[in-house]
């Protein structure tokens, strides 16, 4: 019951921001890869130093386990080549899987489209897994999983790092709006 | 401007900024209540499993990818379910109240023209497959992932902006 509630809750309000920001209107997502439009990179880059940071102020105070957080496998071929197809299908479908929810509760019919066409995409990939199941495990790096053992430096030189970029993103991202057609409204 | 355009005239988008703090604390949030964080193609998969389960329970039972999840005979029963009807409710709730649920075909000027559907079909099987391949998609590895300062988050999110620019040069806007 509580695992319903806060996959209901938390969902939701994931899905409730991201519709805020403009994430279920295809034009506006595609926008950051026309590069006239930094509202993907402004918002997500956002949202991942906040979370970032809040976690390491959390372990500090005991609040959080870090040896509980889910830690996703350094299999780095498979991440970056599902990562290059996931992101030729954002550039030419107009979402990602999470978005296309977005855009379909808006109304947009392409969003459905889109969804079937994930639907698609895991059958497929399904239906060929004995032959593809090396693509999966591609490149394992197998000394670390997160860069701070990687590299051996602390979370909080890390976040600093990130806090940085995450500046430099949005004045980069300002700018170029600002020399272009700018983001997209959500009044067209 | 008269009342009635007042009504129908959709709210503005949120500041990026705003957003990304909202969307962090949500992250946040979703960490420190489940260990993991957010996603969704965990789910696309597992609706995947359920209707091969229905459609052709053989094939589904015997597939090497898809059979672990029926063996029980309730592949939606899971907390990613859950989390993506939330974000469908959540959705919902923030375009009704922004006045922004229009019935349409979106996308048409960049993406396609006239083959608009075509483009939003293959656009979902690249990433519904490419997710596979990544055991992830930008929520689950991308974002979460890149939370939690993962190698493969970070990975991950490098080829889609990469790939994802490269692609879009590709389609040309309509006129």
């Amino acid at each position: 019951m509580t695992e319903i509630l806060s996959g209901l809750l938390l969902g939701a309000g994931f899905g409730f921001v991201l519709e805020r920001a403009g994430f279920g209107n295809p034009n506006k997502l595609t926008g950051q890869f026309r590069l006239t439009d930094w509202s993907v990179f402004k918002v997500m880059f956002t949202a991942i130093v906040f979370a970032a940071v809040g976690l390491m102020v959390l372990e500090q105070f005991g609040l959080v386990d870090a040896g509980n957080l889910f830690v996703p496998p350094a299999f780095l071929g498979a991440a970056a080549l599902g990562g290059a197809l996931v992101g030729a299908g954002f550039a030419i479908g107009g979402y990602c899987p999470g978005t296309s929810v977005v855009g379909l509760m808006s109304g947009r019919i392409d969003a459905a489209i889109f969804l079937l066409g994930l639907l698609l995409g895991t059958v497929l990939f399904a239906s060929i897994y004995p032959n593809i199941e090396f693509l999966t495990t591609l490149g394992e790096y197998a000394k670390a999983d997160a860069l701070p053992d990687a590299f051996n430096i602390s979370s909080l030189s890390i976040n600093i790092g990130m806090v940085i970029a995450a500046v430099g993103v949005f004045v980069l991202g300002s700018w170029m709006e600002s020399k272009s057609k700018g983001p997209v409204s959500s009044q067209v | 401007m008269n009342n009635a355009e007042a009504q129908v005239r959709p709210a503005a988008y949120m500041n990026p900024l705003v957003a990304g703090v909202l969307l962090g604390m949500v992250l946040l949030t979703t960490f420190v209540v489940t260990g993991h964080g957010l996603g969704a193609t965990g789910f696309t998969t597992r609706l995947v499993a359920w209707i091969g389960m229905n459609v052709a329970p053989v094939a589904t039972n015997t597939n090497d990818y898809l059979g672990g999840m029926v063996e029980e005979g309730k592949p939606l029963n899971a907390w990613i379910t859950w989390q993506v009807v939330g974000v469908a409710i959540g959705a919902l709730l923030s375009a009704f109240l922004a006045k922004r649920i229009h019935i349409k075909l979106d996308g048409k000027k960049f993406l396609g023209g006239s083959k608009r559907p075509m483009t939003a079909l293959f656009g979902g099987i690249l990433a519904g497959f490419g997710a596979r391949v990544a055991a992830g998609c930008t929520s689950g590895l991308g974002l979460s992932g890149a939370a939690v300062l993962s190698l493969a988050g970070f990975t991950f999110l490098g080829t889609f902006f990469a790939v994802g620019l490269l692609a879009s040069r590709f389609l040309k806007e309509e006129k």
